[in-house]
């Protein structure tokens, strides 16, 4: 490799006179890793505008001197395989997410360049949301999107800018408006959007517009290298195998029929301001939810003897497990700990298993999934046998029954167990049953003050009686599990002993 | 053949035979139309793209119509004529 590019370069210097006007650009790979043969061709057929819109991407980012700053969004489709062709930063994505994709890279590194590469099955149907929202929002990406009329990987299926009248696997009889509604004018209905910046339509379809092409794809990196906003090149370009016809015919189709139902035209050339101001309040969550600062308040405090907790709380929908965990959370929270809760929703919620994930940290939490807790908080035996093996050895499991089953062994944690079900229904109602769990888990771990937990009971639970349930539930669960505590452990001032 | 042929011409265009996928592209785009589909076949089996041996301009145009990457390389003589009016190459060969 390093010698053929050695002789390229002597070519450059006298070949009877001649020097290189166009070769391959430096930004695609000398070699394609894309299968053990075929190492130097694209996997494009014949004809296939994608190389044609490849090739001017490439120079345009070599010319501009862009590589090693571009990140190109690969998608779902014939294209899914650019990543293998460009020599620059590359990620694949979801089918029709690029532009969130790219969103969030952009975001996170606004230096960069950030193209997403979609075809029109891609960015104009499963993706027609993503981008009409990244362009909405004037995101600072560069999206080109490469129209042909048809789902050509998949075989030829009709896509949504598949042209009035043209037969493809799913409309054999030519598009109906009438049943499959008008091709989707991408390029227009971005136009309409305030935030974008540059959106041109372009056609790879004879020599002039493929020098057009050239030239807008070159003008919406400049775009994107200057950060003035959201840039939109729509390339039609000729899909030879699908539509049944040479290459040359191909594009001639192109011009013929594309060009008429999708006018080349520069839909908008315009700096547009975006207000930034308005900069929002910088509250911490504590605050926005009521929480009070912990030296603010009067409360005693509390020892949280851990550097972090995570915190897995199941059973089934209903019982309150994502209310214990969001009891849990705003108690760390008012402690002044880092907290997070991430509930576990969906079909589960009523009368299935349903689980929440708590981590109480004195430091920033990176994620708040919990795969492996320090607590399991069970409250029925399909929770305990589903989540008992990810406990960490040396971690604790709360079990909400009276003993555990007894072909159940577990013999790396510790387990508690509490009926805690039959005390609530002692109290007088069967939904604090996560309450008295809540009591024996403070009993049990000492993570957080009972007291606290009691100041968040008090600020959520409106009804005085249903309230008193709660303190008693509280204290019962605290209570049965200080029962359980070995000899010789010490009383503390509220009357458990520690 | 790509090389030493049209020593007058003011360009000159190599392709790769393996890369060549036989489109026939770069034939029907080249203004001066110097470029022909070999009749021999390529070991993929296809008819790649040749040059015929005389009228390149160095205008790259089929460099652009090409699809794939790095299968031609156009060259230009290194003195570029003075002033020449472009007769060949179509209106936007200026431009190239």
């Amino acid at each position: 490799m390093a010698e053929e590019r050695v002789s390229v370069g002597d070519l450059k210097v006298s070949t009877n006179g001649y020097e290189i006007a166009h070769s391959k650009s430096e930004v695609f790979y000398p070699e394609y890793e894309r299968k053990a043969d075929l190492k130097h061709q694209t996997h494009y057929c014949p004809g296939c505008g994608h190389g044609v819109a490849h090739k001017l991407i490439a120079e345009a980012i070599e010319d501009l001197g862009l590589q090693d700053q571009t990140i190109l969004v690969s998608p779902v489709g014939c294209s899914v395989f650019a990543y293998y062709y460009f020599d620059v930063g590359n990620v694949q994505v979801a089918h029709g997410r690029a532009p969130a994709a790219a969103t969030g890279l952009k975001r996170a590194c606004p230096d960069k360049i950030v193209i997403a590469y979609q075809g029109d099955g891609d960015l104009a149907a499963i993706g027609t949301a993503e981008i009409v929202h990244a362009a909405n929002r004037g995101e600072k990406i560069t999206v080109f999107f490469v129209n042909n009329a048809i789902y050509g990987m998949t075989g030829g299926q009709m896509a949504p800018t598949t042209l009035v009248g043209q037969k493809s696997t799913t409309s054999p009889w030519g598009r109906r408006p009438v049943n499959e509604g008008f091709p989707l004018h991408m390029a227009e209905l971005l136009a309409t959007l305030e935030a974008p910046v540059y959106i041109e339509r372009v056609a790879l379809s004879d020599n002039k517009n493929i020098m057009k092409a050239r030239r807008a794809v070159r003008k919406a990196l400049e775009i994107q290298r200057a950060g003035t906003g959201f840039s939109f090149v729509e390339i039609l370009s000729p899909c030879p195998t699908i539509w049944g016809k040479d290459p040359v015919e191909a594009r001639k189709w192109v011009a013929e029929k594309m060009i008429p139902s999708f006018p080349l035209n520069v839909f908008r050339d315009r700096k547009v301001e975006i207000p930034t101001n308005n900069e929002p309040p910088r509250k911490t969550v504590a605050e926005l939810v009521g929480g009070a600062k912990p030296a603010e308040t009067s409360r005693p405090q509390h020892r949280h003897h851990f550097r972090d907790l995570g915190i897995k709380i199941a059973g089934f929908g209903g019982q309150g497990v994502l209310l214990l965990g969001q009891l849990l959370a705003e108690t760390g929270m008012r402690e002044g700990l880092e907290v997070s809760w991430l509930p576990s929703y969906g079909p589960e919620m009523r009368s299935g298993s349903a689980h929440c994930h708590v981590c109480l940290s004195k430091e920033r939490i990176g994620s708040p999934l919990i795969s492996r807790p320090n607590v399991l908080v069970a409250m029925n035996e399909l929770s305990l046998r589903k989540f008992a093996a990810q406990v960490l050895p040396g971690g604790i499991i709360i079990y909400g029954r009276e003993h555990l089953p007894e072909d159940l062994a577990l013999p790396q944690v510790q387990v508690v167990c509490i009926p805690a079900s039959e005390i609530a229904d002692k109290l007088g109602s069967a939904k604090v049953a996560n309450v008295v769990m809540m009591g024996a888990l403070l009993e049990e771990t000492e993570c957080l003050s009972p007291a606290t937990v009691m100041q968040v009971l008090e600020a959520k639970v409106k009804n005085p009686a249903l309230l008193e349930i709660d303190r008693k539930a509280l204290d019962a669960g605290r209570t049965y599990i200080d029962h359980m505590v070995a000899v010789g452990a010490v009383t503390q001032a509220d009357g458990f002993a520690q | 053949m790509p090389g030493k042929t049209a020593s007058q011409a003011r360009g000159n265009i190599s392709i790769d035979v393996e890369e060549c996928k036989g489109c026939g592209l770069c034939v029907e785009s080249c203004p001066p139309k110097c470029l022909e589909l070999a009749h021999e076949l390529s070991s993929y089996g296809v008819h790649p793209a040749r040059y015929t041996g005389q009228g390149c301009t160095g205008c790259g145009i089929c460099f652009y119509c090409c699809p794939e990457p790095g299968a031609i390389i156009v060259y230009r003589l290194a003195p570029p004529p003075k002033a020449v009016p472009v007769q060949q190459g179509g209106e936007h060969a200026a431009a190239l």
